[in-house]
């Protein structure tokens, strides 16, 4: 019903933008009236009319309209006042499925029979009186746009300040799903500190959520809880594992990026850049299981040869694959920024007689500093964020180690482990991911703010 | 006659398949100021950029011919560009100050060269060349406040001190007052009078007025061919060719 509702609108939307544009134009000619705007901005006002209103009662109806049919078609039920709400809901299902044929109770009795009648009903009157009042709206909206239009009329004022409502509206749903999501993480979050102490969250050195987990939700014991979620071994973690990805990526990253910028010869780059812009585009999974089967493997071998004890999960290795992942990120902003360092200072620093080097190690980098620090906070970022990699290579073990030989956890694993599979949502255990993520938001975002100031306090020095 | 600091003999310069300069010959007298003057695109940008082997910096660029400072051929293959470029500094079009302070900015070419040994050196170094470049009096307060702060006028003294930092024999100008407001640009022709009891000075020039009032010889070039070099009072009194009677008058250019 929906699409084809949709699709009658938007005709009508077509059709009235050239009957405002028709109409402008024969009162331009015959009444020698002197419009305010161009002809087609007269039928983008009247098409305006005739959709926007129309699909904003669409969007109502639509939104409120099963609330009310449910409270139609239970009415019965609702009088005899014996039914909670979870089973009138359950109910209200049983009875939809009813309708389409499947046959799900015992035997019909007649409040059920009814009921299935009355939501046949309900849905037909509903679809047909949507269609009216839609349709309906629309076509008078055009009638009375259309006569509206005369020579007071500024219907390009009227679009242009429709169009700085709907740039609004856009920025709005972002802003807006920012905020939802930190509140619905900081209620969840709030609702797993009334049960465990943040202190002993964030302080805590053992994460064994598990172990609530098979108890009753009933008899926890507020020393079992206390004992069953210290995150210190997951920030240790996830800070060891992001460590060992920075010291790969940056060096080999940066001087990609002098390479890229400096020495490479135009046809080098050409193909050279894409093919490293590709490290970016392969799944965080086959990473994944190039660290797992390939590297993990190899850093065990090696370790061993070097009379090392090495698990097969490391932290060196999943932390030498993602940082070979990010690689791209710091190489090709780095790049970016090299090159866009103007001309002329390279000039300048080779007429003072400086080599090459000179004039990237002295000039150059210090000009590109913000960018490059921008790349490594946002390959940082990417790292502490990343999933797939450390939950194949790394292990789910929370052990709390500065060995980088050992396998470790990270907060984003955690988290994934914790929601996996069933899960009721007012446990501990469940809430303690919400609590985790909330961290994990608050980190990155400390460290974009960082690095903005960073950005500032040395733009405001030399720019 | 004063001594010949720069010859250049029969110089081409192509970039790519494009054929920048055709045969320029010409001399520089040492410690005087040469002008080059001529419309856009007719090649004194490039000449000047071939004095400092700046034109190796651009891949597709060509030169051949000769070109000999104090006798010795600067494209000789055992020549260091670094050097050559210690020697003969060079002011930009466009002033550009490196994103360093006052004092980085000035500093920069005797750090690279090692040309101060203690820390007290370098800053009797910065301050002299500051004052040559008569910019210290405006900045002996903030020495260690970014050179991208100042005016374009002072930007380009800075530029200009940065050059004489090393105590270079000759300092090319490409244009070094095309961005600047006239006071700005009588500021570094009254500097330039200064500086040319110690430096030989190359400048190019779009301003006829400018060549008329800081040099002693003057080139004119035109599509790439030096078209005439004489004694400034000579070009712009009696020039020889009819091309440069035309762009001095002002009917081209």
């Amino acid at each position: 019903m929906g699409f084809i509702l949709i699709s009658l609108i938007i005709l009508i939307g077509i059709t009235s933008y050239f009957l405002g544009n028709l109409r402008a134009k024969n009162l331009r000619t015959s009444n020698q009236k002197n419009l305010k705007s161009l002809s087609h901005y007269y039928g983008y006002y009247v098409a305006l009319w005739a959709v926007v209103p129309a699909l904003l009662i669409l969007l109502m109806i639509t939104s409120f309209k099963s609330f009310f049919i449910e409270q139609y078609v239970l009415s019965d039920f609702i009088a005899l006042g014996s039914y909670t709400e979870t089973e009138l809901s359950l109910l209200f299902t049983q009875i939809e499925n009813t309708a389409m044929g499947i046959k799900l109770f015992d035997e019909n009795t007649i409040l059920i029979d009814g009921a299935v009648n009355k939501l046949n009903y309900i849905n037909k009157t509903s679809e047909n009186l949507t269609y009216v009042t839609v349709l309906g709206l629309s076509g008078l909206l055009v009638l009375y746009s259309l006569f509206n239009i005369n020579n007071k009329l500024n219907s390009r004022k009227i679009v242009e300040k429709f169009l700085l409502v709907l740039y609004f509206t856009c920025s709005l749903v972002a802003i807006m799903t920012t905020v939802g999501i930190i509140f619905s993480l900081l209620y969840e979050t709030l609702r797993f500190f009334s049960q465990v102490p943040i202190t002993d969250f964030l302080f805590g050195l053992n994460w064994s959520p598990q172990r609530v987990f098979v108890r009753e939700a009933g008899d926890l014991d507020t020393r079992d809880l206390a004992n069953a979620f210290g995150a210190v071994p997951l920030f240790a973690g996830t800070f060891l594992i992001a460590l060992i990805a920075m010291c790969v990526s940056v060096p080999v990253g940066l001087l990609t990026a002098i390479y890229m910028s400096e020495y490479a010869s135009p046809k080098v780059r050409d193909w050279a850049k894409p093919i490293i812009e590709i490290l970016a585009g392969i799944p965080t999974v086959v990473y994944g299981f190039f660290a797992a089967l390939t590297v993990a493997p190899l850093v065990r071998d090696i370790g061993q040869g070097a009379g090392l004890t090495v698990s097969s999960e490391s932290a060196l290795a999943a932390g030498f694959v993602m940082g070979i992942m990010i690689i791209p990120f710091i190489s090709s902003l780095s790049d970016d920024v090299i090159k866009s360092v103007p001309q002329s200072l390279r000039e300048g620093s080779y007429a003072m007689g400086a080599t090459k080097r000179e004039t990237i190690v002295k000039v150059l980098l210090p000009a590109a500093l913000p960018g490059i620090v921008g790349s490594f906070l946002l390959a940082v970022s990417r790292a502490i964020g990343e999933t797939m990699i450390v939950v194949m290579a790394a292990g789910l073990n929370a052990k709390l180690t500065a060995n980088p030989l050992d396998a470790a956890t990270t907060i984003t694993t955690q988290i994934v482990v914790i929601l996996i599979g069933d899960q009721e949502f007012d446990s501990p255990k469940t809430q303690s991911a919400f609590a985790l993520g909330l961290t994990l938001f608050v980190v990155t975002l400390a460290l974009n703010f960082i690095a903005l100031q960073v950005v500032k306090k040395y733009t405001e020095r030399y720019d | 006659m004063k001594s010949i600091k720069i010859k250049a003999d029969n110089l081409n310069v192509y970039y790519g398949e494009k054929q920048a300069l055709f045969d320029v010959s010409m001399y520089m007298e040492e410690k005087q100021v040469t002008a080059l003057i001529g419309p856009s695109g007719c090649g004194k940008s490039t000449f000047i950029r071939c004095l400092n082997r700046m034109n190796d910096v651009i891949d597709i660029c060509k030169v051949q011919g000769k070109i000999e400072i104090d006798g010795n051929d600067i494209y000789a293959p055992d020549m260091q560009v670094e050097q050559l470029r210690e020697r003969v500094g060079m002011v930009f079009q466009k002033p550009n100050p490196f994103p360093k302070s006052i004092f980085e900015n000035v500093a920069y070419g005797p750090r690279i060269h090692g040309i101060a040994e203690h820390k007290s050196d370098l800053e009797e170094i910065v301050v002299t060349s500051l004052k040559k470049a008569a910019l210290f009096d405006e900045v002996k307060d903030r020495l260690y406040d970014a050179g991208t702060g100042l005016s374009g006028g002072q930007q380009q003294r800075l530029c200009i001190a940065r050059a004489i930092s090393v105590n270079p024999d000759i300092i090319l100008m490409d244009e070094p007052c095309s961005a600047l407001d006239p006071i700005a640009t009588a500021r570094i022709e009254e500097l330039m009078g200064d500086l040319k009891t110690e430096y030989t000075i190359i400048i190019v020039t779009h301003s006829m007025q400018q060549a008329a009032r800081v040099s002693s010889r003057t080139g004119f070039f035109h599509l790439g061919k030096l078209v005439e070099v004489d004694k400034t009072e000579t070009i712009f009194s009696n020039p020889s060719d009819q091309r440069t009677q035309d762009y001095i008058t002002g009917r081209f250019g």
